[in-house]
Order: C-alpha cells, then structure tokens, then sequence
C-alpha cells in the first residue's frame, strides 16, 4: 500500500457499501452502480483527482443519509400524524 | 455535571417492511424479517447524545430488552454516540409477551440504580404502537413526566419541555429527575456509519438480568388473536357528475 489514498478509497467503498444495505431499489442495485461506478475511474492517477472524487463520495454519502432520513420522516408522519391538522 | 442519561431503544420490525400475519394469527411473522431500531427511539438516542455534547449532561447509557439480536440495535446508539450499553437479557416466553408494563419496571429499577437524572424513550414502539412506556416509567419513579417532547432546553435543575399536543403546541417546566419521550420534530437523528460502528466496538455493553433488577416479567395481558386490517375495496371511475351522483344514490350516501 504505498499509495494513502488507496485506503482513503477502500474505505469510502466500504462505507457507501454498509449504507446501500437500506437502498430502497434493493442491496444488489445498488452494489452493482457502486462497483460499476468505481471500476469507470479505477485507472484516475493523479492524486488532486482521486481527492476529487473522493470529495464527491462524501457527498453522495450525505445524499443518501438525507434520502433515508426524509424517507423515515414522511412515513412516520404519514402514519402517525392527521393530515387535516397539520403541526406548525 | 455529573448528571446521566438513560436512553431506552427497541429493536422493532424495520419501517419499510410490509408485515404479514402468521397463518395462525398469533402474530406477525419476525422469522428473517430485516429488524432496526424503532424510529423513536433513534430520535431519543440523538437527543440524549446532543445534550452531551452541548455539556448538559455527562453521559448517555443506552438499554435495550430482548434476546441475543437487541445488541445490534444497542451497538447502533452505540454508533450514534451513546457511551455505554446495557442489555437486559429476555428471550423466549417472556420475550414474546414484554410490553410496556414490564419495560417500565425494568427502566425505573435501571434509572435508580445507575442514578439517572433523566430518562428518554421514544414516544411509542411502531410494532405496539402502545405509546405507554415513558409514562409508566415516570409513574413508578414518581417523577415529572414531559412527553410528545418537539423540544427539550435543560436550564439548572429544570427542564423546559415543548410537547406537541392536539391542537397546537404546550410548553412545560419540570423539575429534575424526569422522564422524556421523544416525538417526531425533536430533532434529525444522525445515521450510524460504517467507521462509526467500528469505533463503538470498543465501547461496554452490559447483561443484566431482569431477575437482578428485581422485576417480575409476568403479563397480565394475552394476545387473542393478530388480524390484517380490512381489504380495502376498489374505487369505481365514473365518467360524468350525474353518473358519481347516481352512484352515491345507489350506495345510500345521500
């Protein structure tokens, strides 16, 4: 492992993996865009690019935590609360 | 402060999950079924982990009852910052007929024991929908109690509690040691990542028997039967508003 960011890249790999677990299209959906989106720049080299991408990973990571988080929401609020008193 | 919080979490069938009875009508099936923790209870956990954070409070103990799996859903509040776990070992019979009543006993024998100023739970379990824990709780502590919590502000020895109530919004003061149950607005629960449970495995959980606390887990209630609710029947498209009153005629609604 001579190259850090390598690490930095299994890991955000790993992460986004553990996360796509509650995918709502499914876990196999997801893994496959997840490898199929990594694989496409597995050849980058250039460090300020790598750092880039993995820049836009965290992002994506924080796409999908607000994804589940709005999904958990309506459905709670839809179960529980009555749509003709909406709270303020 | 030396002041510590005891968070109650329940491991329930997963929100998303479509649930089906079993064929016997005892109950759901839970066989292979994805379980998380309830909703309420995340919502309670990241409420008790911000008021650490905010220095209001110096730790937060997570508990869950249940078998072997609950230690999942108390290694995610783990995940979530909660400093400590205890897992009240519960399995089988009595397992499949805890509720509220026992809960609560086992959550005020806790509270006493580890010294809890203050107690939150989720306002209800999505799977029992019994919304009874936190109150009961409170009744065998003899403590103030601020429930449906879309706000919690600690102030000394005093806590201001804005409950979401039928109607509107209440704002309560009560002393400590309370309990609280935590409602939808309270706050935005983080999500337990990867790296985070990896740090949380250093973290203790405890097993503690229901019969060292000293409770007894007899129910005095039984499940006769589990149903599905009614099918709901198909809606008709007409094409003309005679038609929908024609329609509303036949079925006797006007």
């Amino acid at each position: 492992m001579t190259n850090p960011l390598r690490g930095q890249v299994i890991r955000l790999y790993k992460t986004l993996l553990y996360l796509g677990r509650d995918y709502p299209q499914g876990f196999t959906f997801f893994r496959e865009r997840l490898k199929t989106a990594f694989m496409k720049n597995k050849d980058v080299t250039d460090p300020e690019k790598i750092k880039k991408l993995l820049a836009r990973g965290d992002f994506v990571i924080k796409e999908i935590e607000a994804l589940y988080f709005l999904r958990k929401y309506r459905a709670m609020k839809k179960r529980y609360y009555d749509p003709e008193n909406p709270q303020p | 402060m030396s002041s510590r919080v005891l968070v109650g979490v329940k491991r329930v069938i997963d929100y998303a999950v479509k649930i089906r009875v079993k064929p016997d009508r005892s109950g759901v099936v839970t066989d292979g079924v994805k379980h998380s923790m309830n909703p309420f209870c995340e919502i309670a956990v990241e409420e008790a982990v911000k008021l650490r954070e905010k220095k209001l409070i110096k730790e937060v103990v997570v508990v869950s009852c249940g078998p072997q799996q609950v230690m999942e859903t108390i290694r995610t509040a783990l995940a979530m910052g909660a400093d400590r776990g205890i897992h009240v070992e519960v399995t089988g019979k009595e397992y499949e007929t805890l509720g509220p009543l026992q809960v609560s006993k086992i959550m005020a024998a806790l509270a006493k024991k580890e010294e809890a100023k203050l107690v939150i739970l989720g306002k209800q379990a999505i799977d029992d929908d019994c919304n009874q824990t936190g109150q009961m709780t409170a009744a065998l502590l003899d403590w103030p109690q601020g429930t449906f919590a879309s706000e919690v502000t600690i102030d000394g020895d005093k806590i201001k509690i804005v409950r979401e109530i039928d109607g509107g919004l209440e704002t309560i003061q009560i002393n400590m040691p309370a309990v609280v149950t935590a409602d939808l607005r309270l706050n935005t629960p983080r999500y337990a990542t990867l790296p985070n449970i990896m740090k949380a495995k250093k973290k203790k959980i405890a097993n503690v028997k229901p019969a060292d606390l000293g409770v007894d887990l007899t129910s005095r209630i039984e499940t006769v039967s589990v149903d599905d609710p009614p099918q709901r029947l198909a809606g008709v498209k007409v094409e003309t508003v005679d038609d929908l009153v024609a329609k509303l005629k036949e079925a006797g609604n006007i």
